[in-house]
């Protein structure tokens, strides 16, 4: 088994978890699939830090940021796949 | 893992079976405090739990903060009570509910006596419920006199990945084993509350915890001003990776695992429809919803981490864990269970609940939390409002 770098929680999830201390730009990164158990590889874009997301498709502003196969949120600055995502371009819809 | 069937626990008057075996001064007021402090000092083997409050609060307020005062008193962890405060009827409303469980408890007033006065009667009191209280034993208890309450709090990702489900691993091995389980944190499942409404055991149960987070939530709108930054997530959970509050209340839900609640209790409400998981309205301030958790009763508190936040109760042990592997070792001496390894898969869900349970039944046989060990001992009221 590869070593994970990205763990995914659901198989309709469009961002991944970062669980190594960082990627790098254009590193390959090996991601888990924990529903179904499932694998698959992602290109990063930026050095993205431990716990921080990365996109596994591109996004446009006004899409909709799936985790855990729920909405958390929309996308306010379009997202490349590969690119960390967070409050920079990721804004709550609750409040 | 075999689960253990039982822990060894201090036996109440009442049938409740204590972790801890504290004789606690508790000061009905804010003015009460150096009295009850200069006791604790006086007398080895007591502790007094200093607040903010207790004077010229109404209504709803006021009734809970006597359901926190009385619930803290009550709670098995609780030797016995020696109350103060600075007049004698709301101190003796106090005692009177606390007597009813059996416990040995005084109430002490410190209007027309001074502070003096008052610290030599309460000193003799709680000398005498302190000797008392050592002699007790620890005895075999079944596993299901445990109540655990849980809260997460400096989250990050790696919570909702692995240290919340770790919980939840543990609430579904232990809940059909009797035990009594507490969730809380109303806001934090703001972007999940319905998801979660739909985890009542009964339609009465799914109805109560929406209009619970509804009425939370009005709160919330009202008082916010553009946004809720750095508050709703925390500075800490942005650092960690966490970006919106439904990403948060979604990690945070993983600890009920695959549980259904049994009912939805008021802050500091003790719960009475027998087993089972519970639903409690807290803040999710972690001193303030540990506090509540504690006055409703519960006697063992798991607290999952991501940052590293470092909080204790004086009477209810706080056991931490976490999935962060810079935080298991930056901050080692607040870390009670690491479950990192479940981020390199060296370590599955199952085999991380297992080892959770163990840190539960040795901590419920007297171990020390590092929080203990620390001396952590945040006691927070929740207060609903300004007083009259």
């Amino acid at each position: 088994m590869a070593s994970t770098d990205i763990i995914i929680h659901d198989k309709k999830d469009n961002v991944g978890v970062v669980v190594i201390e960082k990627v790098a730009p254009n590193q390959t990164c090996n991601c888990w699939i924990m529903e179904g158990d499932g694998s698959a590889t992602v290109e990063a874009k930026n050095e993205v830090a431990l716990g921080h997301k990365v996109a596994l498709a591109d996004l446009n502003v006004g899409d909709t940021i799936i985790k855990y196969g729920h909405d958390i949120g929309k996308v306010v600055k379009a997202i490349k796949k590969g690119e960390h995502v967070h409050v920079h371009n990721v804004k709550t819809k609750k409040w | 893992m075999e689960i253990p069937k039982s822990f060894l626990g201090y036996k109440r008057e009442n049938g409740r079976v204590g972790t801890r075996n504290h004789v606690i001064i508790l000061p009905v007021d804010d003015i009460s405090n150096a009295c009850a402090e200069a006791v604790s000092n006086n007398i080895k083997g007591t502790i007094a739990l200093p607040h903010s409050y207790g004077r010229l609060q109404f209504g709803a307020d006021l009734e809970l903060h006597f359901r926190t005062m009385i619930g803290t008193a009550k709670n098995p962890n609780v030797a016995a009570a020696i109350i103060i405060g600075i007049e004698p009827k709301w101190t003796k409303r106090i005692v009177d509910e606390v007597a009813k469980t059996g416990k040995p408890v005084e109430g002490f007033s410190i209007e027309g006596a001074g502070d003096i006065e008052t610290i030599m009667k309460a000193s003799k009191k709680a000398q005498e419920f302190s000797i008392w209280a050592s002699e007790k034993q620890r005895e075999e208890c079944p596993i299901s006199d445990l109540w655990i309450s849980v809260k997460c709090g400096e989250s990050d990702t790696t919570s909702g990945l692995a240290s919340n489900p770790t919980v939840g691993n543990l609430m579904d091995k232990l809940e059909p084993l009797g035990v009594h389980l507490c969730f809380g944190e109303t806001s934090e499942l703001t972007g999940a509350e319905s998801v979660c409404a739909k985890r009542g055991k009964t339609k009465e149960a799914q109805d109560k915890f929406m209009k619970t987070w509804s009425d939370y939530n009005d709160f919330i709108l009202k008082e916010a001003t553009d946004d809720l930054s750095e508050s709703q997530p925390t500075a800490g959970n942005i650092a960690g990776g966490l970006t919106t509050i439904e990403e948060k209340a979604f990690g945070n839900f993983q600890k009920i695992g695959s549980r259904q609640f049994v009912d939805v209790l008021t802050p500091a409400e003790e719960p009475s429809k027998g087993p089972g998981l519970y639903f409690m309205d807290t803040s999710s301030a972690a001193a303030e919803c540990v506090t509540l958790q504690a006055a409703g009763g519960f006697n063992i508190h798991l607290f999952p981490t991501g940052q590293g936040n470092i909080i204790g109760n004086p009477i209810e042990p706080v056991i931490k864990l976490t999935a962060n592997p810079l935080t298991a070792v930056k901050m080692k001496e607040h870390i009670d269970v690491d479950v990192s390894k479940i981020l390199s898969r060296e370590m599955n869900l199952d085999q991380a609940g297992d080892e959770l349970i163990k840190a539960t039944m040795r901590v419920a046989n007297g171990r020390f939390t590092c929080a203990e060990a620390l001396g952590h001992k945040e006691f927070v009221m929740t207060k609903l409002y300004r007083s009259a």
